[in-house]
Formats: C-alpha cells, sequence, structure tokens
C-alpha cells in the first residue's frame, strides 16, 4: 500500500483554486450567498450531528453502501485486469446524484433556506433533487433543457411525480449548460428564499469542494470494500466525466495514492476530430463559464461552443476545476470515448453481466474494454457503475433498432 | 492626478458642476449587425447619451434577462467577436472625442484574448472603462488592477445584497462610478421602487464619493426623471435593446434606439429642476 508522495497540496485554496482553476467568477448579487454557504457548510463540516443525520440517511433511505461488485463474465472476456463495479445504479433513485443531493439539502435545511432549484441534464440530478426536496418538503425548481427533455422523458415524469416543477429551457443548445444558466438567472432573481443545488463538481466555490466531499463517499467505501475483499488498494480506477462528480468521488479518496493510476473518461461524442464532442480536457482550452476557471469547448474569441454526446449527463461544454488541475499536473490520466463505443459496451454489459448501464457509465466501460486485456490478471480495476440505464432506452431503442427487431 | 482623468470623470464631474443626472445608455456591440450596430452607437451622443456602454456579447450570459440575452445571440449570429467590437470604438472616436465608452459583459472572451492584449487594444482603441459582471473585488488581480496600468476605469456593481460589511470591499478598487443594481434579478427585470432605490443609494453616499449609477428595470423617461432626482446617472439598456429587437427593419431599429435615447436625456436633464 502506497503512502503519501509528492502530490501537490489538495485544494481548494481559500480563493477556491485547485492549482490555476476554480475561483469565484459570479456576479456580485451571488457573491454574499456564496460566502454564507462557504461559511455554512465550514460550520456543518465540523458539526457531527450534521454527518450523524447525513450517515444515516445514506444507509436508510439511499441504501448505502453500494456493493463492489466483481465483474466476472465481463473479466473473463476480457482476458486481462480483475475488474469491479461499484454499484452506484443500485443507490436509491438509480445513481450516484442522490449523494450529493442529500448532503445539500441538509445544508438548506440549516439554513433555512424553503426553496430548492437544480439543473439538470440527463435528469438523474434532476429526479434526486426533486426526491430529497419531497422527503424534506421544500419547493423544488429544476431547469432542463428542452434536447434534454425530449431524449430523458421519464426523468421528466418522475420528478413531475415527485413534485417538482420542471422548466424547459429553451434557449443556447437547450441542454445542460443553458439549464445552469437559467437556474443562476433564477438564484440571482430569488436570493434570499432559494438554495441551489448544483449536481456537478463545477460552479463557483465552493460548489465543486463540496460536491466532491458529499460524493466521496463513493472511494471511501471502494477502499474499505477492496482492502476486504482482496487485501490491497486497486491498480486502477476508471470513471466517466461530464462535469465529473462520480469521478471527482471515486477518485479522490485515493489521489495521494500514486500506486493508484486515476483514469477519467470523457465523451468523444462522433470522434474528437469532427468537432462533436464534450471532451473538454482532449478537445477544449481553459477559460471562466459558470462561476469557474476549468478547460472548455470554445472558439478562439471566447464563445461557449455546443457540447454533443449521445449520453445527456455527459453533455456538457465543460468540466470540474479539481480535474482539469488532475489533468495538468498529470495526476490523471483523462481519455475519450466515442457515441459507438460507448453503446458497444452497454449492450455488453447487458448480455455478460444483465446489467443495464446508463449510457453515461457505458464510456467508463467502454475505456475499460479497451484497457483491461492489455493488463495482468492480478491488476485490480474498479469500474464507477455510476447510474443504471433505464432512462436511456429511448435512445438506445433508435440507435439498435436493428438488432432489437429480432 | 487631472492630466489623467479619464473621459468618464471629466463627465461626471461636468454633471456634478451641471447639477443634473446623466443618462448611460446600453447596446450590444454588433447587433444586429456591425454597420447598422455602428449607426445606432453612432447616434447615441447626438441623441443625448452621457456615457455609453457597449456590450461585448456572449453566447452564456447569466445575469442578462431574455432583452440582453437575444441581443447577444443576434450579433454573435451576425458574426461579431471582439475585434468588432473594439473597431467600433475607434470608429466612434474619430468622430466624438469626448463621450466616455464602458464596455460591459463577461470576462471569458476577454480571458481568451489574453488580458494584456485586451487591455492595451482596449485603451487604444478609446475605450475608457470597463464592467466586467463575473469579477467581484475577490478576483481583482485577473483585471481590474491591470486595467489602472492602462488608465481604464474598472466599474463595480454594489447590489441590494451587498451589505455594510460588504460595501468596503466592492469600493476599494471601483473608479469611474459605482453601479447600483436596483433589484436583485437579471436586467430587463421588474422596475425598483423608486423610494427604496433612494434610501439604498444614500446609503452607499455615506461610504463614498463616487458617483453612483443606477441600473436594472428602467425603461421609460418617467421612471428615468425620477430615479435622476438622486442618482448621478440612469442606466437604461433592455428597453433600448427591445428597440432593435421590435423594429421592422435595421434602420428603424437605430431611429428607436435614438428616439428613446432623446425622450429619456429629456426627461433626466429636467429631474432635478
Amino acid at each position: 500500500m502506497s503512502t503519501q508522495n509528492s502530490t501537490p497540496e489538495i485544494g481548494p485554496d481559500v480563493n477556491g483554486f485547485f492549482g490555476r482553476f476554480g475561483g469565484r467568477f459570479v456576479a456580485e448579487t451571488l457573491m454574499p450567498l456564496i460566502l454564507d454557504l462557504q461559511a455554512e457548510y465550514a460550520k456543518a463540516k465540523n458539526d457531527p450531528s450534521f454527518y450523524a443525520e447525513l450517515e444515516a440517511l445514506s444507509k436508510d433511505y439511499v441504501g448505502r453502501q453500494s456493493p463492489l461488485y466483481y465483474a466476472e463474465r465481463l473479466t473473463e472476456h476480457l482476458g486481462g485486469a480483475k475488474i469491479y463495479l461499484k454499484r452506484e445504479d443500485l443507490m436509491h433513485t438509480g445513481a450516484h446524484k442522490i449523494n450529493n443531493c442529500l448532503g445539500q439539502i441538509l445544508l438548506a435545511k440549516r439554513m433555512g433556506k424553503k426553496r430548492i432549484i437544480a439543473e439538470t441534464g440527463a435528469g438523474m440530478h434532476g429526479v434526486a433533487t426533486a426526491t430529497v426536496a419531497a422527503r424534506f418538503g421544500l419547493e423544488c425548481v429544476v431547469y432542463m433543457g428542452t434536447t434534454d427533455i425530449d431524449r430523458q422523458q421519464p426523468n421528466v415524469q418522475r420528478m413531475k411525480l415527485l413534485g417538482a416543477k420542471v422548466i424547459p429551457v429553451v434557449s443556447g443548445t437547450g441542454t445542460l449548460k443553458d439549464a445552469m444558466n437559467e437556474a443562476l438567472r433564477d438564484w440571482v432573481t430569488n436570493v434570499d428564499s432559494t438554495f441551489y443545488i448544483i449536481g456537478t463538481v463545477a460552479g463557483p466555490h465552493p460548489y465543486p469542494e463540496m460536491v466532491r466531499d458529499f460524493q466521496s463517499v463513493i472511494g471511501r467505501e471502494v477502499r474499505e470494500q477492496i482492502t476486504e475483499k482482496e487485501g490491497r488498494l486497486p491498480d486502477s480506477l476508471v470513471a466517466c466525466i461530464g462535469g465529473g462528480s462520480n469521478a471527482m468521488g471515486l477518485f479522490h479518496p485515493f489521489i495521494k495514492d500514486s500506486s493508484v493510476r486515476i483514469i477519467g473518461v470523457e465523451a468523444a461524442g462522433y470522434g474528437i476530430d469532427t468537432g462533436k464532442h464534450a471532451a473538454s480536457l482532449k478537445g477544449g482550452t481553459p477559460g471562466v463559464l459558470h462561476g469557474n476557471r476549468t478547460y472548455l469547448l470554445q472558439s478562439e474569441d471566447g464563445q461557449i461552443q455546443d457540447a454533443h454526446s449521445i449520453s445527456a449527463g455527459l453533455d456538457y461544454p465543460g468540466i470540474g476545476p479539481e480535474h482539469a488541475w488532475l489533468h495538468d499536473i498529470g495526476r490523471g490520466e483523462y481519455v475519450s470515448i466515442t457515441d459507438d463505443e460507448a453503446l458497444d459496451a452497454f449492450k455488453l454489459t447487458c448480455r455478460l453481466e444483465g446489467i443495464i448501464p446508463a449510457l453515461e457509465s457505458s464510456h467508463a466501460i467502454a475505456y475499460a474494454i479497451k484497457l483491461a486485456p492489455t493488463l495482468p490478471k492480478d491488476h485490480l480495476m474498479v469500474i464507477n457503475l455510476s447510474g443504471r440505464g433505464d432512462k436511456d432506452m429511448a435512445t438506445v431503442t433508435a440507435h439498435l433498432a436493428d438488432e432489437l427487431a429480432d | 492626478m487631472s492630466a489623467n482623468q479619464t473621459r468618464i470623470e471629466r463627465r461626471f464631474a461636468d454633471l456634478k458642476a451641471a447639477n443634473r443626472a446623466g443618462l448611460v445608455t446600453f447596446i450590444s456591440a454588433g447587433d444586429p449587425d456591425y454597420e447598422n450596430s455602428l449607426n445606432t452607437l453612432l447616434a447615441l451622443p447626438e441623441a443625448g447619451a452621457d456615457v455609453i456602454e457597449l456590450g461585448m456579447p456572449f453566447t452564456d450570459p447569466m445575469a442578462d434577462g431574455p432583452s440582453i440575452q437575444k441581443s447577444s445571440l443576434r450579433a454573435l449570429t451576425a458574426g461579431h467577436n471582439m475585434h468588432k467590437t473594439l473597431a467600433m470604438v475607434r470608429a466612434l472616436r474619430e468622430r466624438d472625442n469626448d463621450t466616455p465608452v464602458v464596455l460591459m459583459g463577461y470576462y471569458n472572451p476577454i480571458y481568451c484574448m489574453g488580458v494584456e492584449t485586451f487591455l492595451k487594444q482596449a485603451s487604444e482603441a478609446g475605450v475608457d472603462g470597463l464592467i466586467v459582471v463575473d469579477l467581484p473585488p475577490e478576483h481583482d488581480d485577473e483585471l481590474c488592477l491591470p486595467a489602472r496600468e492602462y488608465n481604464i476605469n474598472f466599474i463595480r456593481l454594489a447590489t441590494p445584497t451587498t451589505d455594510a460589511k460588504r460595501l468596503p470591499l466592492v469600493l476599494q478598487n471601483t473608479s469611474g462610478f459605482l453601479y447600483y443594481v436596483s433589484s436583485t434579478g437579471v436586467t430587463g427585470a421588474a422596475a425598483p421602487t423608486p423610494e427604496k432605490v433612494e434610501a439604498e443609494v444614500n446609503a452607499i453616499r455615506g461610504h463614498t464619493d463616487i458617483p453612483i449609477g443606477v441600473g436594472f428595470g428602467i425603461r421609460t423617461p418617467e421612471q428615468a426623471e425620477r430615479i435622476g432626482q438622486f442618482a448621478d446617472a440612469v442606466v437604461v439598456g433592455s428597453a433600448l435593446t427591445d428597440c432593435i429587437e421590435k423594429a421592422a427593419t435595421p434602420a428603424e431599429g437605430t431611429q428607436a434606439v435614438a428616439d428613446l435615447t432623446r425622450s429619456l436625456a429629456e426627461a433626466v436633464r429636467k429631474a432635478r429642476q
């Protein structure tokens, strides 16, 4: 087992920076709110009763801990690394998103906020937010791009059943970035009553840190579970990245363990060279959007470009600032997977393991399919199965129409 | 010091001497296209604008309401970019060397151009001030402090959420004027109650001698006249970009902007009479 190495101090610093990334690039109206939130989160972190409530609900309401499952048939099929799947898909609401929402709504409650807003892409964060808002009896408004509403109908219905108001966002491309713009406009208008639950490790400080901390339960459990099963730490961790919350949750407890390879998988869409992708690190440049400096898909003139991915949850032109930092210092390996490769991984996981993965998570599996055969059989690989694929049936059915016809 | 006075500082000194509020007008550069936007810009000083805010279009203007969002997109769709925005300022300066020009927008297009390159070109073009919505005082080292080296004012927004504890930080490196955002929310939102705004502006005056402009939600000459009774300047934006959106032809848009500017200018001129 490795110990501390020369990895630079893990951020953020007092101004919310991870190296040159992060920060608080927001309108003045929001600054006092963000400073309040930061102060409240700092207090909560030192309050045992906050964590006691979070842990109790994580166990009995969410269903933690999530299993670390040895994917025997996938391992045999690939003939290399021993593959474990971290089963976040089995958690309440069907994805890792609930971990963060539960933490943030407990903060909202501490701050006396009555109204919850959120942005959503695939709808999983929207569903998780609507779920915790229902559980705590708070009003909930979810902003969702019209393109995403079309391709994620079941989640729209789910949010409505849970009592949330889903507001369609037509501006821009009608996807996640536009939903986030609209949520920020709501927040800047309803400053006193409203708590904004951001769904990923992006946005102004303290969100990237806070969301990471709430999602780090994933990595902490993996550490415990793999030590119990294998007597040692894993050799590699693989997770998909849109904004990067499931990946950061898995990676973070291992950043200082230099023996553990950290591999983030971005969405290459039709291929990075086509320009139709969502790979901010592989195909983007540093810029400032949605309150933080990070890698963005943008023109030379600093105009944000549309992302493309078959997976709505990865369809975002930015990435969390801590990932940008891990990329810059070389601690994380960041790769990309196309729509077609993700679909192949989706099919293979269905048939070999009896698990229907989310299209997002299928990107992580697709990279493992490439990498695992090149690795020895004693290599321990953990893939974050961040969500279940039921929500993707319409998209998958459309793409696999011929195969499903028989 | 007076040798280094910016056009903004000179203009506010003149307004104070004349005991009247100034009119600050906002249009998005390049809306609906370069030629017509330039025509609109050139018409503003003659119509009575005391200070011109020129929007630097951005794809994701997250503090702006629908009117300015749409104006940004019209400009970008027509191929507008930062170089063209600066070209408009240069064109204005060939005819008008007195009216202050403030560039307003978001940080990313400036960051991508490079802060030093941007400041050098903006200064040479005749830009006097900057309002960059997503750069709070916590990030003054990014652009606010470098802008000083080019004698460009960095105009900060104070809002109803800026409390007495935070106000000194907001005022610290602000120059030219302070832009008081009269309501929480995005540009073009509901009109503020003048009494409430007046009380808040008076409270800020206890902390600073810098001129205070008031904006967000001011659309009509009547509102401008009321705000002009106590504010040093009245800022109008969405109502002007609406003129461009609603016009049947771009030329009519320019005319409508000039007409509204003229009536707003009359209103602020009689506010304290």
